[in-house]
This record gives C-alpha cells, sequence and structure tokens, in this order.
C-alpha cells in the first residue's frame, strides 16, 4: 500500500511539473491549464493528509477534504472567469502568447 | 500726531491705487498731486511740533525694532522743503509729462518717492531711516529708468543703484556699530548709551565711535554722490527733468546731509567735534566741492551742468557737517533746494521748449524767445552764484564763515569753489540764454504754459527770499540767525570778490561765442574718473567676481546640487525601472522563487 511519502511526492512533482509550465511556455492557455495542474498538486495533498492523519475516533479528518471541495468550486468560478478573460485579449490583441503582452514594461 | 502718520502713509496708499487700479484711467497725475497738495498742507500744519510715537514693528525677546515718528524742528523744516518742491514739481510735471505715454507710472514713482522721502524725514530711529533710505534708492532708480527704452537711462539708473548700494552697505555697517556702541537704535536714547559706552571704554570710545561714524559716512557718499561715489549723479540726468530737479537736486540727495546732521545732533556737537571722523567728512566734502566745480566748467550739457554743480553745493553742505557746523549745512542745504529746484525746472522749461534739445552750444538766444523762464533761471543763477541778498548768499556766507573759523585750507577751497560758480553759471547762461540762436530747435522756442511758469515763478519768489531771517528762522530745518543781516568782513569780501571774478571772467571769455574757447580735455572727461571705474574697477574686480560667481552658480548650485538631485533620481528610477519588465513568466518566476525562499525560511529558518 502506498505511504504518505508517496502521494507526497506525486503531488510534488505535479506542483513542480505546474509551475515550470507557467514558467516556461509561452501559451497562455497552457499556462493557464498549468496553474490547474498546481492545484490539482495542493487538492492532492491536502487529501493524502485527510487519510493519513486521522481524527481521534479513526476517521479520516474531513476537515482538509471539505477544504478541496472548495478549492475546486473555487478553481471552476476562475476558469471560467480565467477563459473569458483570455478571450477577451485574444480579441483585444489578436494574439495569446504572452511574449507579445508587453505594454506594462517599465 | 495722528497727522503725521496721515502725512506718511497717504502717498503710499495713492502709490498704490494709481498702480493697482488707476494705472488705465488718467486719473494717476491728479491723484499724486492732489496728494503732495494733501502732503504739503499737513506739513505747514505740523510745523514747529516737538513730539514723538512710535510703535513695535518687530520684536524678538527683549530687543524691538520700531517704526516712528518724531517731529522736531528739523523733521517738520524737512518735510516743508520736500513736500514744498515735491508740490511744484508735480504741478509741473502735469505740463511736462503731458504727452508722456507712461505717465502713469512716472507720478506713481513719484508718490513712492514722496512716501520713501517722508520717511526718513519722520524716522526716530536708525533701522526706519535705514529702511526708507532703500526705498528713496528703488524710486530714484525707477524715475531714472523712466524712459527705459533708452539705454543710457537703463544704464544710468543701474549705476545709480549700484553706487548707492555700495554707500548703502556702509550704512547698514555703521548703524550695526553704532548699535552695538549704544546699545540702541533710536535718535532719543542713543545719548544716553553713548555716555555709557565712553565710561566703561573710554580708551577706545573716539576711535570706535569714529569707525561707526565714518561707516554711516559711506551711506551718505552714496547718496549725496560725494567723491569718489558721486558718478551716479551726472548719468541720473538721463530721469525726466522735474525728476532731476525734486529727486537730483533737490531732496533725495541732501537725504545725506540731513542724516548726517541727525547723527551730529543724536551724538552731540562737542562729541562730534572731537572725533577724527569729522575731519574726513569736512575734508571729503571740500575735495566734492572743488573737483564737481572744476568738473561742471567745461560739461555741454545744461542739466549736467546742473547737476556738477549741485555736487558742488552738496560738498559744501558736507564740509559744513564735517566742520561741525551742522547748521549752516542745513540752511545751505534749505535755500539750496528752492534755487536748485528752480533751476533745474527752468532747464526743464527749456528743453521742452527746444525739443528735447539739451546741448548749450545748440541754443542760444533764449532770453528773448521765452522771457518769463529765462529771467526766472537768472533768479535761480543769482542765488546759486551767492550775489548779496539772495538766498544763496546768506547760507554760503556762513559756510564760509565756518570754514573760515576752523580750517583755513577748506576756506580757500571753499573761495576757489566760489569763483568756479559763477563762472560756469555764466558760461550757461552767456551760452544758453543770450547770444543768438545756433539751431533750428532754439529758434523755434517759444515760452512754455502757465502750468510750468507757476512753479517756476514760486520758486523764483523763494528762491530770492529764503534766506532772510523772517522766512529762514520759521521754515529752515536748522537756522542760527546772524546778528546782523549782512556781517561786513573778511569773509564778505572774498566771497563778493570770488563772485566777481566768476562773473566778469565767464563773460569776457564766453559772451559772443559760437563754440567753446577753452578745452580741457582732463576737466571735459571728468578727470577720468568715470573711465578708471570701467575700464579698471568693473573690468578687473567686478568681472573678475562675476565670473567666479557664475562659474560657481554654474557648476556647483546648479550642476552639482540641482542637476545632481535630478540625476541621483533618474538614476535610480532607472535601476527600479528593470524589474517591470512586462514579462509575465518573468512575473511567475520571481513570485515562486519567493515563495520557495519563504518556505525555506519556514522549514529550515529555526
Amino acid at each position: 500500500m502506498a505511504s504518505l511519502n508517496d502521494y507526497l511526492l506525486v503531488s510534488g512533482l505535479l506542483f513542480a511539473i505546474g509551475l515550470a509550465g507557467v514558467v516556461v511556455r509561452r501559451n497562455i492557455i497552457v499556462v493557464f491549464m498549468c496553474l490547474e495542474l498546481m492545484l490539482s498538486a495542493a487538492n492532492l495533498t491536502l487529501v493524502a493528509f485527510s487519510r493519513f492523519h486521522p481524527a481521534a475516533n479513526g476517521l479520516p479528518d474531513y476537515n482538509g477534504q471539505m477544504l478541496v471541495f472548495f478549492v475546486i468550486t473555487v478553481a471552476a468560478a476562475e476558469v471560467a472567469v480565467g477563459l473569458a478573460i483570455i478571450v477577451a485579449l485574444y480579441r483585444a490583441r489578436q494574439t495569446i502568447h504572452t511574449d507579445d503582452l508587453t505594454s506594462l514594461k517599465g | 500726531m495722528n497727522l503725521a502718520w496721515i502725512l506718511l502713509f497717504l502717498p503710499l496708499a495713492i502709490a498704490a491705487a494709481n498702480q493697482l487700479i488707476l494705472k488705465k484711467t488718467g486719473l494717476a497725475p491728479l491723484l499724486s498731486t492732489a496728494s503732495a497738495l494733501g502732503t504739503f498742507a499737513l506739513a505747514v500744519m505740523l510745523l514747529g511740533k516737538n513730539e514723538t510715537s512710535h510703535f513695535a514693528w518687530a520684536t524678538l525677546g527683549d530687543f524691538s525694532i520700531n517704526i516712528g515718528i518724531k517731529l522736531d524742528q528739523l523733521s517738520t523744516g524737512m518735510m516743508i522743503v520736500v513736500t514744498g518742491i515735491g508740490l511744484l514739481v508735480h504741478v509741473f510735471s502735469l505740463a511736462y509729462m503731458k504727452e508722456d505715454e507712461a505717465k502713469a507710472r512716472y507720478f506713481t514713482s513719484l508718490s513712492l518717492f514722496m512716501f520713501s522721502m517722508t520717511g526718513i524725514v519722520l524716522a526716530d530711529n536708525f533701522i526706519m531711516t535705514f529702511i526708507f533710505w532703500e526705498l528713496v534708492g528703488l524710486s530714484s532708480f525707477l524715475l531714472i529708468g523712466h524712459w527705459y527704452q533708452k539705454d543710457s537711462a537703463a544704464d544710468a539708473a543701474k549705476k545709480a543703484f549700484l553706487c548707492n548700494r555700495i554707500g548703502d552697505f556702509g550704512f547698514m555697517v555703521g548703524i550695526l556699530m553704532l548699535w552695538g556702541i549704544t546699545g540702541h537704535l533710536g535718535f532719543d536714547q542713543m545719548k544716553s548709551g553713548l555716555a555709557a559706552f565712553q565710561a566703561a571704554n573710554p580708551a577706545i570710545f573716539s576711535s570706535v565711535l569714529s569707525a561707526a561714524v565714518l561707516c554711516i559716512f559711506c551711506g551718505a557718499i552714496g547718496k549725496s554722490a560725494q567723491l569718489p561715489l558721486h558718478v551716479w549723479l551726472p548719468d541720473a540726468m538721463e530721469g525726466p527733468t522735474p525728476v532731476s530737479a525734486l529727486i537730483h537736486a533737490a531732496t533725495m540727495v541732501a537725504a545725506g546731509v540731513y542724516m548726517l546732521f541727525r547723527l551730529q545732533f543724536t551724538l552731540g556737537f562737542e562729541a562730534f567735534e572731537a572725533l577724527q571722523a569729522s575731519t574726513v567728512i569736512a575734508w571729503t566734502g571740500g575735495i566734492t566741492a572743488l573737483v564737481a566745480a572744476l568738473m561742471a566748467t567745461q560739461q555741454n550739457d545744461i542739466k549736467r551742468v546742473l547737476a556738477y554743480s549741485t555736487l558742488s553745493q552738496l560738498g559744501y553742505m558736507v564740509m559744513a557737517v564735517g566742520l561741525v557746523h551742522g547748521e549752516a549745512g542745513m540752511f545751505h542745504l534749505f535755500t539750496h533746494a528752492w534755487f536748485k529746484a528752480l533751476l533745474f525746472l527752468s532747464s526743464g522749461a527749456v528743453i521742452y521748449a527746444c525739443h528735447h534739445e539739451q546741448d548749450i552750444w545748440k541754443m542760444g538766444g533764449l532770453l528773448k524767445k521765452m522771457p518769463i523762464t529765462g529771467f526766472t533761471f537768472l533768479t535761480g543763477f543769482a542765488a546759486l552764484i551767492a550775489v548779496p541778498y539772495t538766498s544763496g548768499f546768506f547760507s554760503k556766507e556762513q559756510i564760509l564763515e565756518a570754514a573760515h573759523e576752523k580750517e583755513p585750507i577748506l576756506f580757500w577751497i571753499a573761495a576757489v569753489v566760489a569763483v568756479l560758480t559763477p563762472f560756469y553759471m555764466t558760461r550757461l547762461y552767456v551760452v544758453a540764454f543770450l547770444g543768438k540762436n545756433r539751431s533750428e530747435n532754439a529758434s523755434h522756442a517759444h515760452e512754455v504754459g502757465p502750468l510750468m511758469l507757476g512753479p517756476l515763478v514760486i520758486l523764483a519768489v523763494l528762491g530770492v527770499i529764503a534766506g532772510f531771517p523772517f522766512v529762514a528762522s520759521k521754515f529752515a530745518p536748522a537756522y542760527l540767525q546772524p546778528e546782523h543781516l549782512v556781517h561786513l568782513g573778511f569773509v564778505t569780501y572774498v566771497s563778493v570778490g570770488a563772485l566777481a571774478i566768476g562773473v566778469l571772467t565767464g563773460f569776457m571769455v564766453y559772451a559772443g561765442k559760437e563754440k567753446d574757447p577753452i578745452s580741457i580735455p582732463l576737466l571735459q572727461n571728468r578727470f577720468y574718473i568715470d573711465g578708471f571705474y570701467d575700464n579698471f574697477i568693473v573690468r578687473y574686480f567686478q568681472d573678475t567676481l562675476a565670473s567666479i560667481i557664475a562659474f560657481f552658480d554654474e557648476w556647483v548650485i546648479n550642476g552639482l546640487i540641482v542637476d545632481g538631485l535630478s540625476r541621483s533620481a533618474e538614476s535610480l528610477g532607472n535601476r527600479f525601472r528593470l524589474v517591470q519588465s512586462g514579462s509575465l513568466q518573468g512575473y511567475a518566476f520571481v513570485f515562486g522563487l519567493g515563495v520557495l525562499i519563504v518556505v525555506y525560511f519556514i522549514v529550515f529558518g529555526r
């Protein structure tokens, strides 16, 4: 049976892949997907802790799992808003390439 | 007492009203003239009063500077001179400046001058004197530069201001020294402080006080145009002629003499006489009188001749003060004010009639063309050269008596001046008024209007009678009535002899001449003093100093401090600009890095 460390390792990998994607990729939709990946990594951690750190009565600590639901809900809303922004951005600039979006350069 | 305050501030109020509200309307000249009339009436009402009143203007701990008014015979008599001549000059200006475009500015400046001059005369302490001293300097600057479109007028105004500033610097130092010595600034309290200082430091008393008096005398050198700061006064003739009559002949230039006499009065005559400074003052006055009279003999501009004659007469007055016969100096100031204002206004009428021709060799025969002006000029001429029983005779007699009694060499210098004065004035009169017309302008001249003639006639009457005891004892700022009206003696013989010699040589040399038979370049070029100042002092001292200061200003102040600050702020900003890369991933990377560092410190930090 997989131990807590295995879960955390997978979650850390997921998070690292997500972060690397956010930093490296230039397509804003891929960046967005990588962000979602990082959220999933966090969710995985929360569930793993919930499972491996039971409460005093032997049941899993459901606080962690509750938090995951909240994260998923918020992430759904965030995706809706984020995609809308990307669409608007594309309409304004005809590009979703981050290298071309430099109007805030000082 | 309230009247005196009104007397002081009425001209200021008028000047302000003219400048702020009435500049565009034609009312300014009339209002200024009305104010001059009002101040003259007030001055007559205040004549002979003996009062003081003051308020604290600035207070610092125990020390306070007052603005105060001191009325006594000296100040009220002087006010008669200032407001009387001021009034006549205002009236004369109404006609003289009729066609001037900027006459509102002219009359505003005149009112400002009246305010400043009143302040000097009525002041009850030295700080107030100094403030108004600077204000007359300012109004004189404004009026000399009235026709500032002419370079010569603008330069003359600047020159006058700078020369005065040099003197005023000494004046300020002198005031501070006197304050340090006596602990007081007011004229009335100074004497007690002086006695205390003398008791405490008997050894250094007279030298310190001498130094203070000499520093204060510097102020008088500047304002009364004594050697070596006399150069501004002849140039100041660039201003309108009524201004020359009021400021540069009768009142402002006499302020130096007035202030010196006030100082003498304050310190006490005996204390003043004991000082070395009095000798210096007397000799400065005597030498100025001589040098200026010499220069006057070779000038061709009618106003410049009169300007040098003013210098010379001021030298007389300063000499009298230096000889501790200040009352003789003040008496001469009083009579001189009337007849010199008369001479200037008459010359103004002549210049007006000759379409602004000022060269006497281009005039000639004016007595026939404008008999009244010619006659009033003759009256002033007679008073200036001290024809017996004119005002100038009585006052000059007193000065000569004083010199004869105190210092024989100065007496003979004064006697030489008394020969030169009739000589150059005869030259002026013969060339300008007698003979035949020598130019187009002179032959078209005709008598000026009543607005100009009125003041001339009044001044002519005063120029004759102002020296008689029945006028002088009442109106003169200081007057020591002689036992006999004319005391026949050695001095009188010398004076009348000098007069006769001067007039006769003047006639013989200049009658019927077409151009100047004598030519002395040294005198024409005013002893090369102006040239020396321009080519030596200005070039080597002023310009060098100016370039050092310009360097300091350009590189240290501007380059290092002002621009340096902005440059360092700019370069700092440029550094920070690099942070704003505008690259989304860059931000994300830094953000991730930041999170990592935070995590690192939380986990391994302890």
